[in-house]
C-alpha cells in the first residue's frame, strides 16, 4: 500500500529547475530514507510532500503528489489540513519559547481540542510516545528552551505526534545532535513506523542503511534511484548511487 | 622599497642584522603604535565618562535645584496661579499618554504585522510604506502641532482638546511603534513560523500565538520610547490642546500636560522655583517610566 504517489513533478525556484521528473511511490508504515548530496534536492522534495514550500516565494510545482489518491495541490485540499495529516521534523530542534506542555498542546488546541483532561492526556501519550516522558514529567511547566539539544528534537517529534498525523517528514532530523541523541532518535523512528508512514531525508549513509526500508538517491534534482535499502546499498542499480554510495564523490 | 631588495642583495647570509634592514625602525615603530593604541584607549574611556557626566550632572542639577522647591503647595489637587499646583498636569499627562497609545499602538503594530509577515517582497506598498514612515519620524513636532491644530483643532471642530493632542501626538509616535515593532517581528527566529506551520496552523495563529509573544520585549520597548515622547512633547501640544490647568471633564476639554506646564511656568518668569520641582517631578516620571519598562522586558525575555 502506498501512501505518497507522485507523479512526473517538476519545481521550480524561479527559472531554476530544482526537481526534475520526479516519479515516485512511498510506502505505508515503513521508513523511506532520501540520500544525496548537499543541493541535490531531496529536502526541497520531502517539503512539498506537506507543502512548507507554499512559503518559498517563486517556488513553483506541477505533476502530480498523491496523498491515498488525492492530490495535495488541488483546491479542494486544505493546507492546514495536509499539514496536520502530514507532519513534520526540522532539521534544526526548534521548540517554541514556551512550556514544555504547551508546545505538545499547541498542535491541539490549533484543531479544536481545548478540554483540560483531553489535552493531558494528549501531551503524556505523545511525550511517551516520543519516549521523553520520564525525562520531562516533573518539569512539565518549565520552558522548553531550557532542554538538551536531543530533548528539544524529540519534544519536536512528540509536539508532531501530538495532532495524530499518519506522515511524519524527518529533514536531517539528527544532524544537529550528539552521537547518543542520533542513537535514540533513530530507534524512536523504528518504533514509529509501527503506526506512521516516516520519511526522512539524511545525509548519513549508515543512518539511511540502519534504520530505512526504502531509499531513494537523488542527484541534481533527479530522482537516480529508489529501492528496498538492502539493494540499493549492496547492488545499485545506477552507477552514479555505486559511486556515491561507495564515497566517489558526494 | 629599497630596504627590500638591498636585504635580498645580501642573498644567503640572512641574519638578524638583516631583519632590521626589512623593518628598519621596528622597535620606533612599535612604540609609536603603542603610544597611539593608548591614545585611542584613553580616548574613548573618556568619551564615555563624558557622556555619563553629562547625564549625571544634568540629573544632579535638576535635583539639586528642584528637591528645596518641592512644596506641598505644589501638590494640591487644584492649580491656581498662587500655588502653581502640578497635580491636574500630572494627571493630564498620564491621560494624554494613555490615549495616545490608545490610537497609536493598534495601529502601528498591526501595520508592522502586515509588512513584515502578509507583505510580499519587493511589494510596492510596503516601500511607499517605509518612506512615508521614516519621513513621518524625521518631522519637527512643530509642524505636527500646526498640521493638528489645522486639521483636528479647526477642521473637524475639536478645538483645543485632550483627543486634538491625543490624535496630534499618536500620528508623532506611530512611526516609532511600527519601526521598532518591525524590528522585532523580523528579529523572531523562521524556524518558529515553520514550526507552527508544520502543525497545520494558520497564518493568524501562528501569528499572535506564536510570533508575536516573541516579539513582546521588542514591541514594548517601542512602546516606552513613544511613552517617553508623549510624556516630553510640549510644540505638538501647545497647538492642539493648549493650557487649560484643569483635569479634563471630557476628551474635548483643554488640558495641559507636565511638560507644557513647565514651559509656560519659566516662560512666565514668575515661578521659576517652581518650574525645578516641577522638573523634579517630570523627570522621576520619566526614569520610572524607563525603569518599569526594562523591568517588564527582562520578565518577559525570562519567559
Amino acid at each position: 500500500m502506498n501512501k505518497f504517489e507522485v507523479k512526473n513533478m517538476d519545481l521550480y525556484y524561479g527559472s531554476f529547475h530544482a526537481l526534475k521528473n520526479v516519479n515516485i511511490s512511498i510506502p505505508e508504515k515503513e521508513i523511506t530514507a532520501f540520500i544525496g548530496p548537499s543541493g541535490c534536492g531531496k529536502s526541497t522534495f520531502l517539503k512539498s510532500l506537506n507543502r512548507m514550500n507554499d512559503l518559498v516565494e517563486g517556488c513553483r510545482i506541477s505533476g502530480d503528489i498523491l496523498l491515498d489518491g488525492v492530490d495535495i495541490y488541488k483546491d479542494k485540499m486544505d493546507v492546514n489540513v495536509l499539514r496536520k495529516r502530514v507532519g513534520m521534523v526540522f532539521q534544526k530542534p526548534n521548540p517554541f519559547p514556551m512550556s514544555i506542555y504547551d508546545n505538545i498542546a499547541y498542535g491541539p488546541r490549533t484543531h479544536g481540542v481545548h478540554n483540560k483532561a483531553q489535552l493531558d492526556e494528549i501531551v503524556e501519550k505523545s511525550l511517551r510516545g516520543a519516549a521523553i516522558w520520564d525525562e520531562v514529567k516533573d518539569r512539565l511547566n518549565k520552558s522548553a528552551l531550557g532542554m538538551s539539544g536531543g530533548q528539544q528534537q524529540r519534544l519536536c517529534i512528540a509536539r508532531a505526534l501530538a495532532v495524530e498525523p499518519e506522515v511524519l517528514l524527518m529533514d536531517e532530523p539528527t544532524s544537529a545532535l550528539d552521537p547518543i541523541s542520533t542513537s535514540k532518535v533513530e530507534e524512536l523512528a523504528m518504533e514509529l513506523k509501527e503506526n506512521y508512514t516516516i520519511i526522512m531525508v539524511t545525509h548519513n549513509m549508515q543512518q539511511a542503511a540502519r534504520i530505512s526500508d526504502k531509499t531513494a538517491f537523488f542527484l541534481l534534482g533527479e530522482l537516480v534511484e529508489m529501492g528496498p535499502t538492502e539493494q540499493v546499498f549492496a547492488t545499485p542499480v545506477d552507477k552514479r548511487t555505486e559511486d556515491y554510495i561507495s564515497g566517489r564523490f558526494g | 622599497m629599497p630596504e627590500i631588495t638591498a636585504a635580498k642583495g645580501e642573498g644567503s647570509s640572512m641574519s638578524k642584522a638583516n631583519a632590521h634592514m626589512v623593518f628598519p625602525s621596528g622597535n620606533q615603530n612599535r612604540k609609536a603604535a603603542r603610544i597611539q593604541a593608548a591614545a585611542l584607549r584613553w580616548l574613548v574611556r573618556i568619551a564615555a565618562l563624558l557622556t555619563a557626566a553629562v547625564l549625571l550632572f544634568l540629573i544632579g542639577y535638576i535635583l539639586v535645584m528642584g528637591i528645596p522647591n518641592l512644596k506641598p503647595s505644589l501638590f494640591e489637587w487644584e492649580y491656581n496661579s498662587e500655588n502653581v499646583s502640578l497635580v491636574p498636569s500630572l494627571i493630564n499627562t498620564v491621560l494624554m499618554t494613555a490615549f495616545s497609545l490608545l490610537i497609536a499602538t493598534p495601529l502601528g503594530i498591526f501595520a508592522a504585522i502586515w509588512l513584515v509577515e502578509y507583505a510580499r517582497r519587493g511589494n510596492r506598498l510596503v516601500r511607499v510604506v517605509r518612506i512615508t514612515t521614516e519621513t513621518l519620524q524625521g518631522i519637527p513636532s512643530i509642524v505636527y502641532g500646526l498640521f493638528g491644530m489645522l486639521f483636528f483643532v479647526t477642521q473637524l471642530h475639536w478645538g483645543y482638546s485632550l483627543i486634538a493632542g491625543a490624535f496630534t501626538l499618536s500620528i508623532m509616535v506611530l512611526p516609532v511603534i511600527m519601526r521598532t515593532t518591525e524590528e522585532a517581528l523580523m528579529a523572531v527566529p523562521d524556524s518558529y513560523r515553520e514550526g507552527s506551520f508544520g502543525l497545520g496552523a494558520g497564518k493568524l495563529r501562528t501569528v499572535f500565538t506564536i510570533v508575536l509573544p516573541s516579539a513582546m520585549p521588542g514591541i514594548l520597548s517601542g512602546v516606552i520610547l513613544a511613552i517617553g515622547r508623549i510624556v516630553g512633547e510640549t510644540a505638538a501640544l501647545i497647538y492642539t490642546a493648549s493650557s487649560v490647568a484643569k483635569i479634563p471633564e471630557s476628551v474635548f476639554s483643554s488640558t495641559r500636560t507636565l511638560a507644557v506646564h513647565m514651559y509656560l511656568l519659566s516662560n512666565e518668569g514668575l515661578h521659576v522655583d517652581a518650574t525645578y520641582g516641577t522638573a523634579v517631578v517630570l523627570l522621576v516620571l520619566v526614569l520610572g517610566i524607563n525603569c518599569l519598562s526594562s523591568f517588564i522586558a527582562g520578565r518577559l525575555a525570562k519567559k
